[in-house]
């Protein structure tokens, strides 16, 4: 087995093993899912056809911008980063393994949510099955990507936390991911939410995968592909192995660069 | 001489406004086990991150086994060991798991025995946090030498171990010397750097305040030989006694003590006095200035204005 694949395969059990991981993966995203179906979905009409786009958008931010970013300062801090570049280990694969696990995990959730979902609680089902892993793969992209930009970038996990809840906290009001349509918004908020990736990612999994059109989901798979592989490519220059060497190669706010492609979407106006 | 190994030539690190280490140079012959010395702060960790490649130097020249850590950090991981003082593993990881996948970076077979050589055959599942201190060290020590490197930096590795473990870790050490691997130790500790170093250097104020065996540092210091002496009817303790080249006396306990610029003399003149006071000898130590000795009067002497 080669050393990327030994380091995915240790990386996807710690999301298992790490508590913390193992609450933000699979509890936690899976635990707000049986909540908001069995309240939701009998006090709200709206909730059950957009129940499966939410929860998997709710299991993608969970996995991603709680868990993600703190994994890699914790690293930073603790001399892990250090072990890994003696040994001889990319930086890039430091980026990578830990978005692709959440990746994994998060597509187990989803698998759950997508198989109990319709039958348990009454969710529509998705009617373009590909749409839907396309439309997950972007979502994931552009929210793991923001998430180890974040780890990154931020000098100390209590800051990490700041910047992932900044994200997060919006997103679970604006982003429609908790059941409220985000079109029933006023259109102040409805703007502010395009600057939130989990936004486009709810609406990229509400739209091709639910209506088995491609064109309803393409202007939000665009923007969360550019803002994941924008937010992947900056994460992986603005690296650092430790938080003394101050070898980064450039400023930490260059990492807004990240927000261009929603900014573009505020632009066009959603 | 044999072509050296590892070759620093005035290199220079700065961080911010601080000079931590200025111009040093030095060479490390092969095979040999080479100590940094210093205080907190001298620069040694500074030092030895530069030639691990994990900082920019800001001037000089570096070569191990003439790569350049700097331009070629790729060649130069298969070629150190590194055993890294502020460093860790992810808690989750198993003793075995880790071996597996810095062996699989190296592109070598893991080195299960290792593990058993450095007694932790019966934690190879044990996840990384279950480790004690010295597990943990050793752990590290383990996955440093998996991959049979010609070079092996080891920053404070018996910090934390109990004696046992630092003696099989001391044996491990001499064990590598024989096979060829050249050693930088970096240590606090005086005592080991004595008994397993060829060479060392002292830096302080990021400076080579001293370089040489441990013998001939020792050799050329100011220190002074104590000689404690104890006696059955302690003749010696009654009243003040000089001795010849002996210029100190102190007494502690039951020995009397003196501090001599010449072991011989001295030691013949109490023996000679102690014939004639007809009080027989019951202990005579002889110490010869140790390492820490010296490296506490070059310290000093660093340190005055």
């Amino acid at each position: 087995m080669s050393a990327f694949a030994q380091h995915l395969a240790f990386a996807f059990r710690t999301g298992i093993r790490n508590r913390t991981l193992l609450l933000l993966n699979y509890l936690f995203p899976l635990g707000f899912y049986l909540l908001m179906a069995l309240l939701m979905g009998r006090i709200n009409p709206l909730f059950p056809p957009i129940m499966l786009p939410s929860m998997i958008t709710f299991a993608i931010v969970a996995s991603t911008l709680l868990g993600l970013p703190d994994e890699l300062v914790t690293a930073r801090e603790a001399g892990i980063l250090r072990s890994y570049k003696i040994n001889g280990v990319p930086a890039v694969y430091l980026v990578i393994i830990p978005a692709l696990t959440t990746g994994l995990h998060g597509a187990l959730v989803s698998a759950i949510i997508c198989l109990t979902g319709p039958s348990l609680f009454g969710a529509s089902p998705p009617t373009d099955w590909l749409g839907l892993i396309i439309c997950f793969a972007a979502a994931w992209l552009a929210l793991a990507g923001l998430a180890v930009l974040i780890g990154v970038i931020s000098p100390s996990t209590r800051v990490t936390v700041l910047w992932s809840q900044l994200v997060f906290l919006p997103s679970m009001i604006l982003g429609g991911v908790t059941g409220v349509p985000a079109d029933l918004l006023p259109e102040g908020l409805q703007r502010l939410a395009l600057l939130l990736p989990p936004t486009w990612a709810m609406r990229a999994l509400n739209g091709w995968p639910m209506s088995g059109v491609l064109g309803a989901s393409s202007t939000a798979l665009a923007i969360l592909v550019a803002g994941g592989l924008l937010a992947f490519g900056l994460a992986v220059y603005l690296f650092s192995w430790d938080r003394h060497s101050g070898s980064r190669r450039a400023n930490p706010l260059l990492a807004l660069l990240a927000l261009a492609p929603y900014v573009v979407g505020v632009l066009l106006g959603g | 001489m044999a072509e050296s190994v590892v070759s620093v030539e005035q290199l220079t690190k700065r961080y911010g406004d601080l000079v931590a280490v200025d111009q040093i140079s030095f060479a490390i012959r092969p095979g040999e086990v080479f100590g940094l010395l210093g205080p907190n702060g001298a620069g040694k960790t500074s030092t030895l991150e530069c030639l691990e490649g994990l900082r920019t130097p800001d001037g000089g020249a570096l070569r191990i086994l003439g790569v350049d850590p700097v331009r070629h950090p790729r060649k130069l991981r298969d070629l150190i060991g590194v055993q890294l003082q502020s460093a860790s593993l992810p808690d989750t990881i198993r003793v075995d798991e880790a071996m597996r996948l810095f062996c699989a970076y190296h592109g070598v077979p893991p080195r299960y025995d290792l593990l058993e050589r450095m007694h932790l055959g019966a934690k190879a599942h044990a996840q990384y946090h279950e480790l004690s201190a010295g597990q943990q060290r050793r752990l590290a020590l383990a996955l440093a030498v998996a991959h049979d490197p010609p070079v092996l930096f080891l920053d404070e590795p018996t910090a934390g171990l109990d004696v046992p473990a630092r003696v099989e870790l001391h044996a491990l050490i001499r064990e590598l010397q024989a096979g060829e691997t050249t050693i930088i130790l970096a240590t606090h500790d005086m005592a080991e750097a004595e008994e397993l170093a060829d060479r060392v250097a002292i830096l302080l104020r990021g400076r080579v305040a001293a370089t040489g065996s441990p013998l001939e540092l020792t050799a050329t210091g100011a220190a002074l030989t104590k000689i404690s002496v104890r006696t059955q009817d302690g003749c010696l303790l009654d009243a003040p006694v000089t001795f010849t080249a002996a210029q100190q006396a102190a007494t502690k306990g039951e020995y009397a003590i003196y501090f001599s610029e010449d072991t011989a003399q001295t030691v013949a003149a109490i023996l000679a006095y102690l014939a004639a006071q007809s009080d027989p000898l019951v202990d005579l130590r002889v110490e010869r200035p140790s390492l820490e000795d010296r490296f506490l009067e070059i310290v000093t002497e660093g340190a005055a204005p």
